[in-house]
């Protein structure tokens, strides 16, 4: 070994520690942003690690050093630029879309190590050109996969796209095998010397990605983009033994590997195999085949003069937020209606359901942003307990977590699932737009229950509205 | 470096990664994912090295380069959006302090 050899080993070994303190940091409140510090800190090391490497032994030409300063500019700039720009509500399509490039990445630089070959890797009737092929192959196949599904995932919680009703039926699962088998087929045609089969396997695993990620229904999504980041650390590790490097491969393995327990995780809180996530299909087209009935017998609504004279008369209420909150950004607005209530003297919580909203943690996120202070923010196990000894429980764009079916009833899709049991508090209101389902498109039977009160509108115009009718009681007019 | 030795490179990294989040709360889940997503673009050095051991007016520099900016839009975005939202929940417990 000479000296850059031993000042990259020692850079790459200092990085990978780094990386995974960094990782294990952002599993912890208290640790997590300098966690996140620790890590960029670290892909920059490993970045000046690579460079001084091979300053100090084959040099870098000029022309590279163009390529390289425009390839970074750019994606540097633009990366900022998304990530100072877009708002908090819609942080799930974000991941989703740095993924996505992020696996993009990883499949150019395979068709170019490919196409044009710059290692060396000549040992004939060794196994080495054979694991090379290999290895590009399969940093295509998921480098594909990753970017198609994570493109798909962005697109349909942009709502740019729907879940199509064609996407549900059982020939669907035969499609995505003919996909999987032709990229099977094109790779085995790859490691035999066929050149332009690359391109076969290009458009066969980007098909896959996109067939397997569409049928998935909205509330399942989440754990769609956590594993699909997990895919993207797969798929660098794949890379890594393209390019021979071991850092890329342990930090690959790591974000694969810590991804794939992430993706459990979420399926645990909502009660789903990851299995089911990924070949059942969205729910809402199984129930609305299977048991069609959702007729609602008993639906009391209320007006939002009614809403503010018994929040007026509680002293304790708690909010229940979900994605409808998120969409009509009526986070701030929240805020000021608790703001209002907690100057009055009543104690004011949020019942954070695991799965509220369409990515875990997105309501910490959301209610984050409208300075809700942090402990007031409860964990469904922590809260559940509570609402017994609740006055008023306000959903707000939540369905599906609030749904007793999933305790009481066990033909319901949703039964085993951990929920909220908001009906056990004295009042219920459900801050809705319409009568429509959740997002498995079940019938809630809160909203049947006698002490249930439907307040019809936009989570956002009625929350203003009951700020006016507050201020009208004179509460929190300070 | 021979195969099988990056193998166990592979192994290892992978049991290291399943060993390090064992009990996240929910708060953290979306936070992680995007700062692990962010790691994942780690794949910037294997552009890199395609860069800088290209041929001259290869079209491996430009397949490279871009790639090269792909995985940098994924890091740098991924490391600003996390810090972003890791900075609303460190506010509160700071103000608490005081």
């Amino acid at each position: 070994m000479n000296l850059p050899d031993i000042i990259k080993f020692v850079i790459d070994l200092l990085a990978v520690l780094l990386l995974a303190l960094g990782i294990k940091g952002l599993s912890k409140v208290r640790s997590a942003r300098e966690a996140n510090i620790l890590a960029a800190f670290a892909m920059l090391l490993s970045v000046v690690g690579l460079l001084s490497y091979y300053l100090g032994t084959s040099g870098i030409p000029s022309q590279s050093w163009a390529w390289i300063i425009i390839g970074s500019l750019v994606g540097s700039l633009f990366g900022i630029l998304l990530a100072k720009k877009v708002p908090m509500t819609s942080m799930p399509e974000t991941v989703a879309l740095f993924n996505g490039f992020g696996g993009m990445s990883s499949l150019l630089v395979a068709i170019g190590a490919f196409l044009f070959p710059f290692n060396e890797v000549a040992k004939v009737g060794s196994l080495e050109p054979f694991i090379n092929d290999a290895s590009i192959s399969v940093s295509i196949f998921v480098g594909a996969i990753t970017f198609s599904g994570s493109i798909v995932a962005m697109a349909k919680l942009q709502g740019w796209l729907s879940t199509p009703g064609w996407t549900q039926v059982k020939a669907r699962h035969f499609v995505n095998i003919v996909f999987g088998v032709t990229s099977l087929i094109s790779f085995i045609y790859l490691i035999s010397g066929n050149v332009s089969s690359i391109w076969l396997l290009v458009i066969a695993s980007t098909i896959l990605g996109i067939g397997v990620t569409l049928p998935i229904g909205g509330a399942d999504m989440p754990v769609v983009i956590s594993l699909l980041n997990s895919y993207s650390g797969i798929a660098a590790a794949a890379a890594g033994f393209v390019v021979d490097s071991q850092l890329l491969i342990v930090a690959g393995a790591m974000v694969g590997a810590a991804g794939l327990i992430l993706t459990q995780v979420m399926c645990k809180g909502m009660n789903r195999s990851l299995i089911s996530v990924l070949f059942g299909g969205s729910l809402s087209a199984q129930t609305t085949t299977s048991s069609g009935s959702g007729e609602y017998t008993n639906i009391t609504s209320c007006s939002v003069e009614e809403c503010a004279l018994t929040l007026e008369a509680a002293n304790r209420v708690i909010v229940v937020p979900g994605y409808g909150l998120a969409v009509a950004q009526a986070q701030h607005t929240l805020r000021e209606v608790t703001k209002k209530l907690e100057q009055n003297g009543i104690e004011v919580l949020y019942a954070i359901h695991p799965v509220a909203g369409r990515m875990p943690g997105h309501m910490n996120v959301l209610l984050a942003e409208a300075d809700v202070p942090y402990e007031q923010l409860k964990e469904m196990d922590i809260v559940n307990p509570e609402f017994p000894a609740t006055d008023v429980v306000l959903v707000l764009g939540a369905n599906d977590v609030v749904n007793p079916q999933a305790k009481n009833d066990k033909s319901s899709p949703l039964y085993g699932m951990p929920v909220l049991d908001v009906q056990e508090a004295r009042t219920v209101f459900v801050i809705k737009r319409g009568m429509s389902a959740g997002y498995s498109g079940i019938k809630n039977d809160l909203f049947d229950l006698p002490n249930t009160s439907m307040v019809f509108g936009d989570a956002k115009k009625v929350l203003s509205e009951l700020i006016g009718e507050l201020k009208d009681l004179g509460i929190g007019d300070k | 470096m021979n195969f099988d030795s990056l193998l166990w490179v592979l192994l290892l990294g992978s049991l290291l990664g399943l060993e390090l989040i064992g009990k996240v709360p929910p708060t953290l889940h979306t936070p992680l994912m995007s700062g692990a997503n962010a790691i994942s673009g780690i794949t910037m050095l294997a552009a890199l090295t395609a860069i800088i051991k290209a041929e001259p007016n290869s079209p491996l520099l430009i397949i490279g380069s871009i790639s090269l900016g792909f995985a940098l839009f994924n890091v740098v975005g991924g490391f600003f959006v996390t810090d972003r939202m890791l900075a609303m929940f460190s506010r509160k417990p700071t103000k608490k302090n005081k």
